[in-house]
């Protein structure tokens, strides 16, 4: 019998692979590990509807308990790789044993950036949310009356807010730049969701950086900042970006920086093993990119799929990305590195509304706040290849639809 | 449980029963319907759970709200009278027997 496949992350990234791999017709041995205990489920939620108690684990599943089965998927959980051996073609793992591979793919995807230690940043009640053990913790720590500091003003972060918020909790964004959503979206955007917060009684404090954190009876008390203001806080929530999870492939020699580094076709550094999802850093419309998106995952996931049974077409998406905050659904169509003009359009509904990025007059990225219509027209647009005019864009009684035909 | 069923292009029919308050989005992806993906998790972000209500059920299943009827606009097959995002669909006992077309081959 052949070598299988073997896909190292078991999250949205590493399920699709394995499913494209099965839907193409790949029918000899395949595994698919992963490190937690639970089989692959869906992380958005996590820090929505999973943790404010709307949905129960079961619900979280990407696929049925019963689907690897089916699917002859032999599913690994509970599985820690240490080591890549490419010249062996095999991984090791945490409990001694190993495992040869035909070929090889990570879906490692990335873990949350953290506070320095040093800092405070291993106090007890200082949590991040990546995974279901970390919504676990937070889930009952989110009584009303507490104070929540929130540090970082960047989608996961002012999720966090928003369900703390509407648990009655009071909250406090810290985010270190100028405003929040500085690194992801233009000023318009920020001033929209500033707003949708404060209306909601949570204290955006930007421009505010972190000195340290202290404890109080053994648990985090005290946040002091560095312009000397003292807040008391009962819980910190950590969102501050994440870091891909590239160990496992720099130590096996793989090029990498800022991700393992992959071509059009997912194929890193060693012909055989090949990356996809947060983890991957991949060329795309000249520049290298790594994308942090269920969209990405996927896509990226399926297109490395297609190039390990030998496709050749480059990987050439239009990234979509969402968050849902309170009672507003963001949809985020294209990526808007490199915008030198913004327009904003008022939607039909009152609250919604879209903020249109440009490069050198061409459509590059929408951000669409309740308006669904802004969004599926500029992700047509971006995927048709057209571009709708900044004047259109501007013009709310303008026609979307009849601007693309 | 409401039994619902899913009629795929090629006329091969799918039937589960769905828990209440399920989507009819993740009752497809659980039962491995082809076709109906899902990818945003039930957000209405993606599209791709786009379905054809069949029209004797479309009174019971009630027309898209504003935010999915903008989503129908971008929906990979065409957009009929019936249409709807299955995900925005909720097993009620009022829909047992519902019938659904998967507009995708």
């Amino acid at each position: 019998m052949p070598d299988p496949i073997v896909i190292l992350g078991a999250g949205q990234a590493g399920v699709a692979l394995a499913a494209k791999l099965r839907a193409l017709g790949y029918a000899d041995g395949l595994i698919l590990v992963g490190a937690e205990a639970v089989p692959p489920y869906q992380r958005p939620p996590l820090s929505k509807k999973y943790v404010s108690g709307e949905l129960e684990v079961e619900r979280l599943l990407i696929r049925p308990r019963d689907w690897y089965a089916e699917q002859r998927v032999e599913l690994r959980l509970n599985a820690r790789a240490t080591a890549i051996a490419p010249a062996a073609h095999e991984v090791a793992f945490a409990d001694g044993s190993t495992q040869r591979y035909a070929k090889l793919a990570l879906t490692t995807g990335a873990r949350p950036r953290r506070l320095p230690d040093t800092i405070g940043g291993a106090l007890p009640g200082v949590l991040a949310i990546r995974d279901l053990a970390d919504a676990d913790v937070l889930a009952p720590e989110l009584q009303p009356g507490r104070n929540l500091l929130v540090v970082g003003g960047g989608y996961i972060g002012l999720e966090a807010a928003a369900v703390a918020a509407s648990k009655g909790l009071r909250v406090t964004v810290l985010e270190a730049a100028d405003r929040i959503l500085q690194r992801v979206a233009a000023a318009e955007t920020s001033v929209y969701f500033r707003d949708l917060h404060q209306r909601r009684g949570v204290t955006i404090r930007e421009a505010g950086a972190l000195e340290r954190l202290e404890a109080e009876a053994g648990r985090v008390a005290v946040a002091v900042l560095k312009d000397g203001t003292r807040m008391k806080t009962d819980l910190v929530v950590v969102g501050i970006g994440v870091a891909p999870d590239d160990d496992l492939a720099r130590v096996a020699g793989l090029l990498v920086e800022n991700g393992i580094m992959v071509d059009g076709q997912c194929c890193t550094s060693d012909p055989d093993i090949f990356a996809a999802g947060d983890c991957a850093n991949f060329p795309w419309r000249g520049a290298r990119t790594r994308l942090e998106s269920v969209q990405n995952a996927v896509e990226q996931a399926e297109h490395a799929a297609a190039a390990m049974l030998g496709a050749v077409e480059a990987y050439a998406p239009v990234p979509w990305f969402w968050s849902d905050q309170y009672d507003v659904k963001l949809q985020i169509a294209g990526l808007n590195r490199g915008y030198d003009q913004v327009v904003v359009r008022a939607g039909k509904r009152p609250g919604s509304q879209s903020v249109w990025y440009y490069r050198q007059g061409g459509l590059i990225a929408v951000d669409a706040m309740n308006d669904a219509l802004a969004y599926a027209f500029g992700k047509k647009a971006l995927e048709s290849g057209k571009t709708i005019p900044p004047a259109v864009a501007a013009d709310p009684a303008a026609d979307l639809k009849a601007a693309l035909a | 449980m409401p039994k619902i069923t899913w009629i795929l292009k090629d006329g091969q029919e799918i039937t589960a029963e769905v828990p209440l308050g399920h989507n009819l989005m993740e009752a497809a992806v659980a039962k491995n319907v082809p076709n109906v993906i899902g990818e945003c998790g039930g957000c209405l972000s993606c599209a791709t759970c786009h379905v054809y209500v069949e029209p004797d059920w479309y009174a019971k299943t009630g027309a898209p709200d504003d935010m999915e009827s903008d989503m129908l606009e971008i929906t990979v097959a065409e957009r009929k009278p019936t249409s709807r995002l299955s995900c925005q669909i909720k097993s009620v006992p009022e829909l047992d027997g519902l019938i659904l077309r998967v507009p995708y081959i």
